[in-house]
């Protein structure tokens, strides 16, 4: 699973990558390591391109859920758009989970940053409490 | 002095979800006075000072319509012009000032340009400028705001205060806002289809 939040020029703000369980089943260490790390990369190639038929459909609708906006092979990515124009996007398998939720509270965490007047708008977060927070939310809502 | 500083960390503090909290005028009003001096010290002409407050602006515009939005019942986000202006007109001013900007138009002449007029701003009501400064409007300062709301939105657009005084309400003042071409592609797909 992996969730990014992906700013106004296409730049990931904040980045984070949960490997599944059923990733860490090959036996051999070496292969587990590559597998981690190659779907870090594939699961930033996927949202990267799931970029652009989320700024197609975000014009169909009023709503700032965005569902399930693209499928590659088994994932599945679902996006919220907020309204300064940043985008939460969430690679996941097809469970289930409240993902409207999830994203609705951390569109809260992510504009409590943004009060902070030192805060870049495009800027990447590197706060651990947003971190730990992050992590939470995703215990409790998936 | 330590006991009134609030050291919980950002996150952990309650977000303001209450509509129609306010802040005293007299406070904003120092604040913005000395935001002016400061910029005047720093600039060398009128136009510099007012792109200075256009920015100021642009950084309030961003968290305002984020707060707006979060603080809204159906929250939900504006993809046509007119929609958003309206938002622009009565929700954003109500949220800021209390009350819905007096009147929106769209000019004549150009297709992309639109008119949103406050018979009384109040961010204006005790500016007044010297001879040297005639032609500078502190209402720039508005002007980045409700750019970088429009901004936020996509529809990229340029926002310029013009101060419209009549007999009538002297301190009239209007936001001329001229949209992108791309937004003006973009509307005309939507009308197309």
């Amino acid at each position: 699973m992996y969730f990014a939040i992906v700013g106004t020029r296409d730049n990931p703000i904040y980045e984070l990558d949960l490997p599944t369980p059923a990733s860490s089943s090959a036996p051999n260490t070496s292969l587990k390591r590559d597998s981690v790390s190659d779907q870090k990369h594939l699961s930033q190639f996927i949202v990267h391109s799931a970029l652009d038929i989320v700024e197609e459909s975000m014009w169909g609708t009023n709503q700032m859920y965005l569902k399930v906006v693209d499928r590659f092979n088994e994932h599945h990515v679902s996006a919220y758009v907020t309204p300064s124009g940043a985008k939460l996007m969430l690679v996941h398998d097809a469970v289930g989970g409240d993902i409207r939720a999830f994203f609705v509270d951390v569109h809260e965490l992510y504009v409590k940053m943004l009060m902070n007047p030192f805060s870049e708008i495009n800027g990447s977060i590197g706060s651990q409490q947003f971190d730990a927070k992050v992590r939470a939310l995703v215990r409790k809502h998936l | 002095m330590a006991s009134t500083l609030n050291t919980s960390h950002l996150l952990d503090r309650p977000i303001n979800r209450s509509r129609g909290s306010e802040t005293s005028l007299a406070a904003f009003s120092f604040l913005f006075s000395e935001m002016i001096q400061y910029s005047q010290k720093r600039v060398a002409g009128i136009a510099d000072l007012e792109k200075r407050l256009a920015n100021f602006g642009y950084r309030v515009g961003i968290r305002e319509l984020e707060l707006t939005l979060l603080r809204e019942k159906n929250a939900k986000r504006e993809t046509r012009v007119l929609q958003m202006l309206i938002f622009v007109n009565s929700t954003l001013w109500k949220s800021l000032f209390g009350k819905a900007a007096d009147s929106l138009q769209k000019s004549n002449d150009n297709d992309d340009e639109y008119m949103l007029s406050d018979n009384d701003p109040v961010i204006l009501k005790y500016i007044s400028a010297p001879k040297e400064y005639a032609s500078f409007n502190a209402g720039a300062f508005l002007a980045g705001l409700v750019e970088a709301v429009l901004d936020g939105c996509h529809f990229p657009c340029r926002v310029t205060a013009h101060s419209t005084g009549n007999e009538q309400f002297p301190s009239c003042m209007t936001l001329l806002i001229k949209f992108d071409k791309s937004v003006m592609l973009r509307e005309r797909a939507f009308e197309g289809k």
